[in-house]
């Protein structure tokens, strides 16, 4: 419990955060922007974990382990991105989500 | 005595078949040759030590000859009572067949070594005439009535192969087929047959039904149109036998056999496989003649009628395998009539002659084939207006094929003379009509072998240069087949193959065996008449009977009735409609289904564009319209 702010406004915060990054996601066209965007979008969550272990259940810790594990995922998921991101720059030589649709009908 | 080892007569030619089957041209011919001929060898010794043991040694108990189950095992077992077994029975006619099946089989083999040499397919040939003797013994042998039905169709299909071994030939192939279409469409019936025996005895098992033939016979159910179940059981089966047996009206597919090699005809198509349907009916014979007496009729009318047909078609063919192919055909009916005629015991003189004549006829018509093969062999030809004067060239040929003529001519004391006196007795003692009729056939018979011989033989003067005996793998068996034919009848049938395996008192009945004498002897000197020189004799003839020999020559037109029965018929009014059905209803529904869903695909394929965005977008949409849907729905 965090004194002089409320739940109610945390929620704002992560959920602002949220749509910026689900926004990010669908208008950046370079790949490593649509990324960041996915991180915006993961610590959104994580603050909703952690904000509601705090105000509702401030005895139990799964929360706090949920979003500690979000962020090593996170961190895993970006390296496999990013070499994802490399691979194709060095097959198409650009990195403009546009360009990848070779898997279309 | 164990008889135990009969089972191997069978499992070595399959034996044979088998190494010989699956190497194929990994062996050499000759290895693949003498091995099939060893293989039948020490089967035919084999048989021959069985037919030494049960007919002098030990299968008479209290002066009958009574059936041995020698081997028996449950191959397929569904219930108690519904239980399909193989096994070898011996009793005196399947031991005689077991006799005749390898002795021929043997023979032609060695024949074969001459005859198919330097042939593509050598090893084929062989692995394929091995087949045959495995599925002909295992008929023969066959304790229950499935086991003979399964075998009956292997000896199908090994007649299909070996019809259609020159399968580069347009006409061998429609010959194979026709000849296996033909016989398993009257398979059918002995398949409907069997299950109707079946179904009112409660066994398959040979034994049990003879032995209780008149028990069954008085508790089979009423069936159909005044006769029992039993009877149309029995009706039924025969059609399967006169199918295999070439019988008519279902003889069409025998004549077209003959595009096979010549020793397979010598084989299959006159001693062995086209007698199955006698042996089937003698195999059932105490229970044909412990039903109605219309089935055992049946058999007489066919096999009269078939052989009288035959022989007259006989008479006009130019084409001398064919002319065999109907003389066989009509030795068959013989048979046929003489089983038709015959009862149990005391009155089992038809029964006992036909078995007798299918022993003397397998014989001297394997002689006959084997000397056309040497014969052909030299010539290149099959036609008769080929041949003529070869009695100087093929020396050996022409004396065996002289004792064959005349064994089947009935001249005595050649063995056919013994075998069709007894049939004509049988007849005689049954109804005289049949007896004439058999009389008349007799007379044709004598007349169409010697219109072979003397037209091959001797005739008008063409000089063959290129003809010259046949290697002596080739006249050893003519020559053994003719100590056969020549003495085969005085061997004492009514001793050991009765219809109850008791002795038969016979003896020769002059009053009808003058008569037989006489007309064969007529129809040899119209013959040597005719043909022994070349003469105006035949052609008047033609003009004289005028429209009959068209109808003869072109084999009464049975081949042209088939064919517009079903192409007219079948095809025009029943196929063709049911084709069109099929092909815009049923099949052109399911092509429907199909063009729609296609199409609906083709309209919606262009959503999925590649680009990650718009899926990401679409998906964010729906969520977010699902998130609105379900809180509208819940509160």
């Amino acid at each position: 419990m965090i004194e002089g702010i409320s739940i109610y406004q945390i929620i704002t915060v992560s959920t602002i955060m949220f749509f910026v990054g689900a926004y990010g996601f669908i208008s950046r066209k370079n790949l490593i922007t649509m990324l960041m965007a996915i991180e915006l979008m993961l610590n959104a969550v994580n603050i909703n974990f952690v904000a509601f272990n705090k105000y509702l259940h401030p005895e139990n810790m799964q929360g706090h382990f949920y979003s500690l594990f979000i962020i090593a995922i996170a961190a895993a998921e970006a390296a496999v991105a990013i070499a994802i991101i490399i691979n194709l720059y060095r097959n198409l030589h650009s990195i403009d989500v546009e360009d990848v649709n070779k898997m279309k009908h | 005595m164990d008889f135990s080892f009969t089972i191997y007569i069978v499992l070595i030619p399959l034996f044979a078949f088998l190494v010989n089957g699956l190497l194929g041209d990994k062996i050499k011919d000759s290895v693949s040759g003498n091995l099939a001929t060893f293989a039948l060898g020490i089967s035919t010794l084999l048989s021959y030590f069985t037919a030494y043991h049960y007919f002098l040694n030990v299968g008479k108990v209290d002066d009958i000859y009574e059936p041995i189950t020698a081997f028996n095992t449950t191959w397929v077992n569904f219930t108690d009572k519904l239980h399909i077994d193989l096994g070898v029975l011996i009793d005196p006619i399947s031991v005689m067949m077991l006799v005749v099946i390898t002795t021929v089989s043997l023979l032609v083999h060695i024949y074969s070594l001459g005859y198919m040499k330097g042939d593509e397919g050598f090893t084929k040939f062989f692995s394929f005439l091995s087949l045959f003797t495995f599925s002909m013994l295992g008929l023969v042998v066959a304790t229950n009535i499935f086991q003979m039905y399964m075998f009956w169709e292997l000896v199908g299909v090994s007649s299909y192969l070996l019809i259609g071994y020159y399968y580069t030939k347009p006409s061998a192939v429609a010959a194979s087929k026709k000849a296996f279409i033909v016989t398993r469409f009257a398979d059918l019936g002995f398949l409907i047959g069997i299950l109707f025996l079946s179904y009112t005895t409660g066994t398959f098992d040979f034994i049990t039904i003879n032995e209780n033939a008149s028990a069954f016979a008085q508790a089979a159910p009423l069936g159909f149109m005044g006769l029992s179940a039993l009877t149309w059981a029995l009706i039924l089966i025969f059609i399967g036998g006169a199918g295999k047996s070439a019988m008519f009206p279902l003889h069409i597919w025998l004549p077209d056999a003959m595009e096979g090699p010549t020793p397979v005809s010598a084989l299959i198509h006159a001693a062995t496989m086209v007698v199955a349907g006698v042996y089937l009916v003698a195999r059932l014979f105490p229970i044909f003649s412990a039903v109605d007496p219309i089935a055992l009729e049946i058999v007489a009318i066919v096999g009269g009628l078939s052989s009288l047909f035959a022989a007259i078609i006989a008479c006009t063919q130019i084409d001398i395998k064919r002319v065999l192919a109907f003389s066989t055909m009509s030795q068959i009916g013989y048979m046929m009539l003489a089983l038709g005629v015959s009862g149990m015991g005391a009155e089992g003189t038809g029964f006992m002659a036909s078995m007798f004549h299918l022993f003397t006829h397998a014989m001297f018509k394997a002689l006959l084939f084997l000397g056309a093969g040497s014969i052909i062999h030299a010539v290149h030809s099959n036609n008769l207006t080929d041949m003529g004067n070869l009695r100087k060239y093929m020396p050996i040929t022409h004396i065996t094929f002289l004792i064959a003529c005349l064994a089947i001519a009935g001249v005595p004391p050649f063995s056919g003379f013994f075998s069709k006196d007894e049939i004509l007795v049988a007849a005689m003692a049954h109804n005289p009509i049949y007896f004439w009729i058999e009389w008349l056939v007799a007379g044709l018979t004598a007349f169409y072998m010697f219109r072979l011989y003397f037209g091959i033989f001797w005739g008008n003067k063409k000089e063959h240069i290129y003809a010259h005996e046949s290697p002596f793998s080739m006249t050893l068996p003519l020559i053994l087949l003719a100590i056969g034919a020549a003495f085969a009848g005085f061997i004492p049938f009514n001793e050991f193959v009765t219809s109850d395996g008791g002795l038969l008192h016979i003896h020769i009945h002059w009053d009808i065996a003058l008569p037989s004498i006489a007309v064969g002897l007529v129809g040899i000197l119209i013959a040597f008449i005719f043909y022994k020189k070349e003469s105006k004799w035949p052609s008047r003839m033609e003009n004289s009977v005028g429209s009959l020999y068209t109808y003869a020559y072109n084999k009464f037109y049975v081949d042209e009735i088939y064919m517009f029965i079903t192409k007219k018929i079948i095809f025009k009014r029943f196929s063709t409609p049911i084709a069109w059905f099929d092909r815009n209803v049923v099949d052109a529904s399911m092509d429907g289904i199909a063009k729609v869903i296609n199409y609906c695909a083709n309209k919606i394929k262009g959503i999925q564009s590649g680009q990650l965005q718009d899926y990401v977008t679409a998906m964010l949409v729906s969520v977010i319209a699902l998130v609105f849907i379900i809180i509208y729905f819940t509160i």
